[in-house]
């Protein structure tokens, strides 16, 4: 990860996320991805700008219609255009799975650097307790939280804002694990090497060696989970909303809209067809970034 | 081995005690007395209330109420449901088969893929045979379960006719016509289980494979003049399995999340659709014991998995 200082010839030296991105490019199917699921991400923000039908918008002559140049997704059963919910949803989708990753990635790096740095009993307990929440059922413990919490929360923050903090705290909370095993043994070989030796022995303290010298160094692996997270947040909302106990039905995620048009799969395919399709792209374009990003960020192999 | 085992077992105890404090802990937290609703319910006379709020000890400090609870859960006293009106372990009993057998079977077909296809990835990396493999189980991967049940009721049930959708535990025919009734109605919910798991197994198996291909006592085995299929079967697989078997139990509460899920869209009367029924009537004791049980399952499959790194590297049971 360190930029190339090399003495004998004077080259260009190249920034170590210049390099990256080099590197990233080189894997064509994480390219494209990044391309489309570009798209997708401006679609989502800008699309209603332009699109301009009502999310509840009620079109009763064109119930159940399918797609057609004024419905370019079709409609539900109350003549509601799917587009229009499609990208509303694509919002909350997106915006759950950047949170959900963010508080995951929080909390993993926190407890993995703790334990990274620190020997002995604090580092087994921590160890302790990721194994123990690698063990647990995390759907019915995610279904149980959702069941416990969700009118405290609504009653506190409003309906839209309570379940969003219940939903990405409940998500992130149970993601951070795989981070804190990868932070921590990222800093057991790191904190070994020759220049956080020298760090220490210009008298840096702890928390500089960490902050300025071992966590930089630790941060591609991370990034690379931080990326799959982002997809996994996605499919756990969308499974919370598919079983019926995400988001309220007023307020359609892709998740919701697959579930309400499921019943209707024999009349109006296209109803379940285009939110499923959605999640699909996104998380299939997400992982193929974090494969990208994996050989990309990894300074041993050879591109 | 027996050794071995016992020890596992032992170290299973506390994860087991640390997931009942989780438990405990997410229910004592919740605002509110979980026996609310039970005032509003015209169907439970005041005197339950009072008979269970002493039962569960509700104004007793909470680490007597903690062991209090899980005396009772260890006991088999796992309460009343009043949705069903009938005992909570009893309801769950009556479920629990459904979906052992739903996930064991999707489980066996997901080795079945995932084995030979990652095995003969790696021997030939880079291969067509290899690129297209991969690039399926990175598809196969990003699809949700409720993706592919949905896509699957579409196709196989509603389009083509051939497959029933709704799962029937009450199937009045008899001898073969029942075992085949069964059958058919499983297929869908095991693969689509099943074709999901195998989409990641297959990943760790070939790079896992790959990983050992590489080292010297293949080439020794090579060099002795071994037929290539003994090579890969007898010398490589084995140990490749090692670092797969970990994986597949840290992807254990996965599966089940995933059952839950095709559960609920195949509505198989298992514990999983027994959960969200639950939820959605607001059956506390249900859902603690579907939730604890769960937990169990997820620490019996890692115990199982531990015997089994046990069995294909001797060395780790002898340490």
């Amino acid at each position: 990860m360190l930029a190339p200082a090399t003495l004998s010839k004077p080259i260009t030296s190249v920034s170590p996320w210049a390099e990256a991105w080099r590197r990233f490019k080189r894997h064509r199917l994480a390219y494209l991805s990044l391309w489309i699921l570009g798209a997708l991400v401006l679609a989502v923000l800008v699309g209603p700008l332009f699109y301009k039908v009502g999310i509840n918008d009620i079109d009763f002559q064109a119930r159940l219609a399918g797609p057609s140049l004024k419905h370019p997704m079709g409609t539900d059963d109350l003549g509601r255009d799917i587009l229009a919910r499609v990208l509303y949803g694509g919002r909350i989708s997106l915006a759950v799975g950047l949170a959900a990753m963010l508080m995951a990635i929080t909390v993993g790096v926190i407890i993995g650097a703790i334990a990274g740095i620190s020997r002995g009993w604090l580092d087994a307990a921590l160890m302790w307790v990721t194994d123990l929440f690698l063990s647990l059922p995390q759907l019915p413990l995610l279904l149980l939280l959702i069941f416990l919490f969700r009118e405290p929360l609504k009653q506190m923050f409003g309906l839209e804002v309570g379940i969003f903090i219940l939903i990405v705290v409940v998500i992130g909370g149970f993601r951070w694990m795989p981070v804190a095993r990868l932070v921590r043994a990222q800093f057991f070989s790191l904190r070994e090497k020759e220049f956080v030796e020298a760090a220490r022995a210009l008298g840096a303290s702890t928390s500089r060696q960490v902050v300025r010298h071992i966590l930089p160094n630790a941060l591609g692996p991370v990034i690379v989970a931080a990326t799959i997270d982002v997809a996994a947040a996605i499919i756990a909302e969308s499974t919370l909303s598919f079983l019926g106990l995400g988001f309220p039905p007023d307020i359609p995620t892709w998740g919701r809209i697959l579930y309400d048009g499921r019943d209707y799969m024999d009349v109006a395919v296209h109803w379940a067809l285009f939110p499923g399709l959605m999640i699909f792209i996104t998380v299939l374009t997400i992982n193929f970034i974090g494969d990208g990003l994996r050989d990309a960020l990894d300074p041993r192999r050879v591109l | 081995m027996l050794n071995y085992i016992l020890r596992r077992l032992l170290i299973a105890v506390p994860s087991v005690l640390g997931i009942s404090v989780i438990l405990f802990t997410v229910l004592a937290l919740a605002p509110g007395d979980p026996f609310e609703e039970l005032a509003t319910n015209p169907n439970v006379p005041p005197e339950v209330r009072m008979a269970l709020r002493a039962q569960f000890g509700l104004d007793d400090p909470i680490w007597q109420r903690y062991f209090h609870w899980l005396v009772n859960m260890l006991k088999g006293d796992w309460g009343f449901s009043f949705v069903s009106r009938i005992d909570v372990d009893q309801l769950i009993v009556q479920r629990l088969p459904v979906t052992i057998v739903v996930i064991g079977l999707s489980q066996l077909l997901a080795l079945l893929i995932a084995l030979p296809v990652g095995v003969l990835a790696a021997v030939k990396p880079y291969s067509w045979f290899d690129r297209i493999a991969s690039t399926l189980a990175f598809i196969g991967f990003s699809l949700p379960t409720f993706f592919t049940g949905v896509l699957f009721i579409l196709f196989f049930s509603i389009y083509l006719g051939w497959l029933p959708f709704v799962y029937r535990a009450d199937i009045s025919a008899t001898g073969w016509q029942w075992w085949w009734e069964h059958f058919r109605q499983s297929i869908m919910p095991i693969t689509v289980l099943g074709l999901f798991q195998a989409a990641s197994w297959m990943r760790y198996v070939r790079s896992s494979v790959l990983d050992v291909i590489r080292l010297d006592y293949v080439t020794t085995a090579r060099s002795k003049g071994l037929k290539e299929s003994v090579v890969i079967n007898k010398h490589v697989v084995r140990n490749a399995l090692i670092p797969v078997v970990t994986l597949v139990a840290l992807q254990m509460p996965a599966v089940f999340g995933g059952a839950i899920v095709t559960e609920q869209i195949f509505r198989i009367p298992g514990i999983g659709s027994l959960l969200i029924d639950a939820i959605l009537r607001n059956d506390t004791p249900v859902i603690m014991a579907v939730t604890f049980v769960f937990a169990c399952l997820v620490i019996v499959f890692n115990l199982l998995a531990d015997v089994i790194y046990g069995w294909l590297d001797p060395r780790i049971s002898y340490r």
